[in-house]
């Protein structure tokens, strides 16, 4: 309605026109929203979604809970394969990095979209911004943001109050608590983020990573790295032979008193998860002096969606003021907001600041630098090359 | 009104048949009685009549009832009603819904059809049996349960495989009474296969079962 | 039956052989050759090693468990619920029971620190032995009692004992290879299971690597489009492997049978040993129901962080908040179409049968040939050819697919009361006038009452434990109880993925209360129709 009413006393421009035949066509609609499923918070939230779009542009959402985002890529590239153009199972699709750059290069995906969505004014998409590069790969307005993400490491601080201060100062620390760390397998993608801070810290050179890796960047990059974890490695938990599945995994581990540090791709979620009753109150965040690697969730349309114009609005909504917030209060997700604060109005920023505390819930200060993820080939290499050494 | 036999015969796949061709008229209103030794295939005989050989099994010769010949026919159009030893009744089925399985279709009318039930149960002395277990009932009561569902079908012939065998000897004659009479009044072929002397001596022919080969 | 032929043709051997086919085309492909897969020896050697030495086991184990539940019809009910409750539960009950920071752990162990010692996901595989032992070892202690009943045992029993041999002796070296012939369709059932299960895997089996099974379903859902074609090549190498296993089997069979032959004609008499039953029986009957009492907990705890014996604050927000109603439902709602579906086809099959007088020839094979390949060789295939005939990725697939595997379960069921029959009840019924129509509807339906719905109940079973062929079929846009539960049991959440496996077991467990009340409450006032089986 506030769209609608908006587009009205701006007087229709042929962008506001098309917004609402996008409207007009939506209605009705669901939208079958692929998104990994292993976080109830994130699930409850999409349901919040569904009930708020549904109300205000009749498109209801349906989330499709993915164990892997790639059972989606997967999906569409059977679904392309068998010839078909349209009425596709997937509509809308939470994805980043490696699942990203392989299906807009197949040209698996719907778009460019995110310049047409209204709220995208509320985000910096000035060339080189965060919501531009998704682990270095042009978006090209391909998919839209919707969440940010940073690393974090989280340990109990009852159990282990004095982590390590650096990436290297893991093998001390390990060292001195064997088989009380671990790190999720690296053919997960929070594993591999493990290995991916480790090396932008290692590595010798660290704006190659914004290449893509070639045979000897790899070999000289990753050089120190592999020492590193060869160090590290024996005094994993169940000395390296094992791995949990992904963070998720890990930090049951946690709550079990299997291991004291875990990780996260979302500063928030420790104090999240507290709440829930699923980890020790006493867990707390920390990050590397140097900073840590962060980039944004994205949400992007496959070719033959079926309900192609229900996702443009449902991406749209997830970019609003009312949506972010929502987002970033710790009581419901708890995730950073992808808006350029500069952007944003009074009533908005109001609401941002009525936002809940928790003791667990880190300042902005203290989550140091962001750092540039790796362009993805490094990802992709590091995960087989890992695999490759440390397979039995 | 006659049942009629004529060189029937019945032989498993491939073999000869389990006894003498074997021809015999029936008039309405009388009992035909085969005897033999077991394993003869007096059973055998009464299940081609009735049109239920198990599979493995095929007859020959003629079965024919009131000038219908019966060979052709599936068992339920042949209206030949039988009565097994032990006179088992549908167990999922109450007295009277074992009677209104057997009662024929032309009655109709949920009245009609209730009164006929309760009808043949009072002929047969079970007043107000209609809601009772069959699993409940004595033997002899069985017996007459059975031949009332058989012949609420409006049979034109009944076939009676030993349905006294069991009984105990003092309620074999009482049912078997009750039985031939029932009968007699409808005015319809019988035929019984039995052991007992007794049988034979009631019925009104008697004809024994020869072995495959030996002349009639 | 030219009619019935094409039905299960084009339901049940077109889809099976159609992924088959699909499968090995993806297998061919040129792409498959170049994508390495790390550690597949090592996969290879788990899969071997759990799958026979899980099946080895579970035999093992059964035959003596199955003399002690010989002569005790009512211990044998306590066997029902075990096959009810699906694979995906016992493993997630198991695998919170039996981790270093599990509840036998914390009811002993003093510090507050968990041992460091290795069990859930271990890398020999041991702990998804377990779990397959645990689901095997009733149905293969089942399917042993069934043949025994079809003999008159007592006699042998009796003659080997009165020769000096204690009933135990006689029952291994005697009467159980005996029954054998009938357990061998059961037991390469179980094999090939064993080889290719793929939930309890991704919930006790190592993952690093992990079985071939898992590995396979890992590579068909991951982000590069080779490693579907690496993965249709590795499944159709499982299919031979399974095969390979069997055949191996089968030779062993034949040794083992010499052995046992040579070890009876020595005549040594043994001491009995009659207490192995009874402690297999019970110690699985303690591990069983301590693994769904766990998930119980599980699924009211608030906070249980390690050595809690008991979680420290409790709640019921997770049942309350009825999140898994929507799964239940839609897991009911599968159930209930593959399960009627499947009835209705093992009724036509059967009735068919009883009008031409014959039985349907090859009939066996179309039963058995989906419980005896590997599920991952051949459903993404059927996936695939689903979307080719226009069937898309959902509900509906996912009903068809499940079919494949509870027509087999519900025809297997039915077949042998219904043979059973007593032909009496059928020719007094047709000399009472009522042609094949009103014998099927009037007579055999209510006859078979009982046996129809224990049928129905375990093709139900049968179809809420299914995983892969909700996964593969449905493209994630269906979600069962079972995939839930294998999903959140990879969240942060336990409480949640406790949950889901309890309600996962409770359909099931339901079906089979339905299944025994019904019968009994519609034939509350019919003695005759008890005790039927």
């Amino acid at each position: 309605m506030k769209l609608i009413l908006a587009a009205f006393l701006l007087g229709a421009t042929p962008a506001m026109a098309d917004w609402a035949e996008t409207l007009a066509e939506a209605r009705g609609q669901t939208v079958y929203w692929n998104a990994w499923g292993g976080d109830p918070r994130t699930n409850a939230f999409i349901e919040w979604v569904s009930a708020r779009t549904e109300a205000e542009f009749g498109v209801s959402v349906q989330q499709v809970k993915l164990s892997d985002t790639a059972e989606a890529v997967a999906r569409v590239r059977a679904e392309k394969a068998a010839g078909q153009i349209e009425g596709g199972a997937v509509d809308l699709v939470w994805i980043n990095g490696p699942n990203f750059m392989a299906m807009k290069d197949e040209a698996l995906l719907h778009g460019p979209f995110v310049a047409g969505l209204p709220n995208a004014a509320g985000v910096d998409l000035s060339e080189g911004a965060a919501a531009t590069l998704d682990f270095t790969v042009p978006v090209e307005g391909m998919e839209a943001p919707w969440r940010l993400a940073k690393f974090v490491f989280a340990h109990d601080s009852a159990r282990a109050p004095e982590p390590p201060r650096s990436m290297a100062g893991f093998v001390d620390w390990a060292k001195a608590h064997p088989g009380r760390m671990t790190h999720p397998n690296p053919a997960n993608f929070m594993g591999a983020t493990f290995l991916k801070q480790a090396l932008v810290e290692l590595a010798p050179d660290r704006a190659a990573l914004a290449a893509p890796a070639t045979d000897a960047a790899f070999g000289a990059q990753t050089a120190p790295l592999w020492q590193w974890y060869d160090a590290l490695r024996p005094h994993l938990w169940r000395e390296g032979a094992a791995y949990p599945e992904n963070e998720s995994v890990q930090a049951q581990l946690l709550n079990d008193g299997e291991v004291d540090i875990a990780m996260f791709f979302d500063p928030a979620a420790p104090a999240a998860l507290i709440a829930q009753g699923v980890l020790p109150e006493t867990v707390r965040v920390f990050v590397p002096d140097a900073g840590t690697i962060g980039n944004i969730s994205f949400v992007a349309i496959p070719f033959d969606a079926a309900h192609r114009a229900g996702a443009e609005v449902v991406a749209n909504f997830l970019l609003s003021p009312e949506a972010q917030a929502q987002m970033q209060n710790i009581e419901v997700l708890g995730s950073y907001s992808v808006l350029d604060p500069a952007r944003l109005d009074d009533a908005a920023k109001a609401a941002f600041a009525a936002l809940p505390t928790a003791p667990a819930l880190p300042r902005l200060e203290d989550l140091g630098a962001t750092l540039p993820e790796p362009h993805p080939s490094w990802m992709t290499r590091l995960t087989e090359e890992w695999a490759k050494r440390y397979t039995p | 009104m006659s049942l009629d036999l004529v060189d029937v015969t019945v032989a498993p796949s491939g073999g000869a048949s389990l006894f003498a061709p074997v021809s015999a008229s029936v008039r309405a209103g009388q009992c035909l009685c085969l005897i033999g030794p077991s394993g003869r295939g007096k059973s055998t005989l009464l299940s081609m009549i009735g049109g239920h050989l198990p599979r493995g099994l095929t007859g020959a010769g003629q079965v024919v009832l009131n000038g219908r010949s019966l060979v052709p026919l599936p068992a339920e159009a042949r209206r030949v009603g039988l009565l097994f030893q032990d006179a088992p009744l549908f167990p999922h089925l109450s007295v009277g819904d074992n009677l209104a399985f057997g009662l024929a279709g032309h009655v109709s009318g949920r009245s009609a059809r209730r009164a006929a039930i309760s009808d043949a149960l009072s002929q047969a002395g079970l007043t107000g049996f209609e809601t009772r277990d069959p699993a409940t009932l004595s033997g002899g009561q069985r017996v007459r349960v059975a031949l009332m569902r058989a012949l609420l079908a409006e049979p034109e012939a009944v076939l009676l495989d030993e349905p006294f065998s069991r009984l105990d000897v003092a309620l074999r004659a009482e049912i078997r009474s009750f039985l031939l009479a029932h009968i007699r009044a409808r005015g319809i072929p019988a035929v019984l296969v039995s052991h007992d002397p007794e049988d034979a001596d009631v019925a009104d022919h008697v004809l024994t079962l020869a072995p495959w080969g030996a002349s009639q | 039956m030219i009619w019935l032929r094409l039905l299960l043709a084009g339901g049940i051997v077109a889809p099976v052989l159609a992924g088959l086919v699909l499968t090995l085309a993806m297998a061919l492909r040129p792409e498959a050759s170049g994508f390495a897969v790390a550690g597949i020896a090592t996969s290879l050697r788990l899969t071997l090693v759990t799958g026979v030495g899980a099946t080895l086991l579970s035999v093992g184990l059964s035959v003596p468990l199955s003399l002690w539940l010989l002569p005790k019809a009512r211990a044998r009910a306590w066997l029902a619920p075990f096959l009810a409750v699906p694979h995906a539960t016992l493993a997630l009950g198991l695998a919170f029971l039996i981790a270093p920071s599990g509840w036998l752990v914390r009811l002993v162990w003093p510090l507050d620190l968990p041992p460091a010692i290795v069990t859930v996901g271990d890398p020999w595989g041991l702990s998804l032995m377990l779990g397959l032992v645990l689901k095997e070892v009733p149905f293969l202690t089942l399917v042993t009692l069934a043949a025994a009943a079809q003999h008159l045992l007592e006699a042998h029993f009796a003659a080997g004992q009165s020769l000096g041999y204690p009933r135990s002796q006689i029952w291994r070296q005697v009467v159980w290879p005996m029954l054998y012939p009938a357990l061998r369709l059961p037991v390469f059932i179980t094999l090939a299971f064993s080889l290719s299960v793929v939930d309890m895997a991704l919930l006790l089996g190592p993952s690093h690597p992990p079985t071939l099974a898992v590995q396979i379903l890992r590579l068909f859902t991951a982000t590069d489009p080779d490693a579907r074609f690496a993965a249709a090549r590795l499944a159709i190498g499982l299919l031979l492997v399974t095969g390979g296993a069997v055949a191996v089997w089968r030779g062993a069979e034949v040794v083992t049978a010499r052995l046992l032959l040579n070890r009876l004609r020595k005549g040594m008499r043994r001491v009995p040993r009659g207490a192995g039953g009874a402690a297999i029986g019970v110690s699985g009957l303690i591990l069983g129901g301590a693994a769904v009492l766990v998930l119980a907990l599980w699924s009211v705890a608030r906070r249980w962080p390690f050595p809690a014996v008991l979680p420290e604050q409790m709640t019921f927000v997770g049942w309350q908040q009825l999140v898994w109603a929507q799964t239940a439902g839609e897991t009911l709602l599968i159930g209930l179409a593959a399960t009627v579906i499947s009835l209705v086809l093992a009724l036509i099959w059967l009735e068919a049968e009883d009008r031409s007088g014959s039985r349907m020839r090859g009939g066996a094979l179309i039963v058995i040939t989906p419980l005896l390949l590997p599920q991952i060789s051949f459903l993404q295939g059927v996936a695939q050819g689903f979307l080719w005939l226009g069937v898309p990725a959902g509900r509906m697939a996912v009903i068809w697919a499940e079919i494949l595997f509870v027509f087999p379960y519900v025809m297997i069921a039915i077949t042998g009361p219904w043979r059973a029959m007593d032909a009496q009840q059928l020719a007094a019924a047709a000399s009472l006038g009522a042609g094949p129509m009103r014998r099927f509807w009037r007579v055999k339906l209510s006859l078979m009452l009982r046996p129809l719905l224990t049928a129905a109940a375990i093709g139900f079973a049968v179809s809420c434990a299914q995983f892969l062929a909700v996964l593969l079929p449905g493209a994630g846009r269906v979600q069962t109880l079972a995939t839930e539960a294998v999903a959140l049991a990879s969240g942060a959440d336990r409480r949640l993925s406790a949950l889901y496996g309890l309600v996962l077991a409770l359909l099931p467990l339901l079906a089979y209360g339905l299944a025994l009340g019904v019968p009994a409450w519609v034939h509350r006032d019919r003695r005759g129709m008890r005790g039927e089986r």
